[in-house]
C-alpha cells in the first residue's frame, strides 16, 4: 500500500491498498461495529425490572469488556454518581459515533471497489476521502488500535518483547497488524495536517 | 517507524467565550469562574502526532501549545488541557472520548 497523502489539486486524502489489506481493514472495522452494538450495557440490577424495561436512557456503569471500558472511560473517577450520570448521557452517542466512523471505513473501501468476498488476486483499492470522511477514518483507526492493544495487553515500551516473539506466534501477527494500523494513522495525521 | 509529521497550521489559541446566563446571580458567576478542568492521561497506544493533532483541532490551540500539552501527557502521565464550567468540561471530556483519548474531569485545585 501507499501511505495516505493529500492530492495536490483535488485536496482529497488518497491512499491505495492491496485487496488483502483492504479486506483486513474491513474485517477489523466490522468487528469493532459488532462489539459496539453487542454489549449494550451492563444490566442494571439496582432497579425494579419493570422500571428497567421502561428506561431507554444510557448505561450508568462502566462496560465489563475491557475494550469497551477503554473506549468509554469513567469521566469522574472519584464521584460514582456523577460518573453514572455522565455515562448515561454520553455513552450512547459515543457508541453511535464510533460505530458510524468504523462503517465509514467499510463503506469507503467497498465504494472504492472492494468486493463482498475477496477472490481476485492483484486487486488494488484506491480510496479518495474528503476531509470529514478522512477525520472519521482517523478517529476509527484510534479505536481499532485501542481495541487491538487492549486485547494484546500492549504496554509502554514493550516493543522489544513483541519483536522477540516467533513470526508464527498469533500474538506477534496481531501485533504486526496493530503496528500497521499505527502506520496508517501516522500518515493520515500527516496528510490531514497539510 | 514513520517519522512524526509536522502539521503546518498555526492557529492562535482560542479562548472559550464566557457564557453567562441572564438569570445567573453575581454570586454564582464568581463561583463558576473556571472551577473545573479536563485532564488527559497517558496511554501506551495513542500516537504523539495524533494527540497533538487532536489538541490543535478540537481546542484550536497553536501547534506549540498542543505539543507542550502532548509532552506533558507523555512524560508526566497527565496534563490539564482545558478549564471552565462543569458543562463545558463535560463537553470537552466527551469530545476527548470521541477521539479515543483517555480523559477525566475534576475540580480545579
Amino acid at each position: 500500500m501507499s501511505a495516505f497523502h493529500r492530492h495536490r489539486r483535488s485536496k482529497l486524502i488518497i491512499a491505495n491498498f492491496t485487496g488483502f489489506e483492504a479486506d483486513l481493514l474491513r474485517s477489523l472495522a466490522g468487528q469493532l461495529v459488532e462489539l459496539l452494538r453487542n454489549e449494550a450495557a451492563v444490566p442494571r440490577d439496582d432497579v425494579d425490572p419493570f422500571e428497567a424495561m421502561l428506561d431507554f436512557s444510557g448505561p450508568t456503569q462502566a462496560p465489563e469488556d475491557p475494550v469497551l471500558a477503554r473506549l468509554f472511560p469513567t469521566a469522574y473517577p472519584e464521584d460514582e454518581e456523577a460518573a453514572a450520570e455522565f455515562r448515561r448521557f454520553t455513552e450512547g452517542t459515543l457508541r453511535d459515533g464510533k460505530a458510524a466512523a468504523a462503517i465509514a471505513i467499510i463503506d469507503g473501501l467497498e465504494e472504492a471497489g472492494l468486493p463482498p468476498e475477496l477472490t481476485e488476486d492483484g486487486l488494488v483499492i484506491d480510496v479518495e476521502l474528503d476531509e470529514a470522511t478522512a477525520e472519521a477514518w482517523l478517529r476509527s483507526f484510534t479505536d481499532l488500535r485501542l481495541a487491538l492493544a487492549t486485547r494484546l495487553e500492549v504496554e509502554e515500551g514493550d516493543e522489544a518483547y513483541w519483536h522477540s516473539l516467533p513470526d508464527d506466534d498469533p500474538r506477534a501477527q496481531a501485533h504486526d497488524i496493530y503496528e500497521w494500523v499505527g502506520y496508517l494513522q501516522e500518515t493520515l495525521v500527516g496528510a490531514l495536517s497539510k | 517507524m514513520p517519522s512524526v509529521p509536522t502539521p503546518l497550521c498555526h492557529h492562535g489559541p482560542v479562548t472559550a467565550p464566557v457564557e453567562v446566563e441572564p438569570t445567573t446571580t453575581p454570586d454564582e458567576i464568581t463561583q463558576t469562574a473556571k472551577p473545573w478542568v479536563t485532564i488527559v492521561w497517558n496511554d501506551p497506544v495513542n500516537l504523539m502526532s495524533y494527540v497533538t493533532y487532536v489538541f490543535q483541532k478540537y481546542f484550536g490551540y497553536s501547534k506549540k501549545k498542543a505539543e507542550k500539552l502532548m509532552l506533558e501527557v507523555h512524560e508526566d502521565g497527565k496534563s490539564v488541557v482545558s478549564s471552565g464550567s462543569r458543562e463545558e468540561m463535560e463537553r470537552d471530556v466527551q469530545a476527548m472520548h470521541e477521539y479515543g483519548l483517555w480523559a477525566t474531569m475534576d475540580k480545579q485545585e
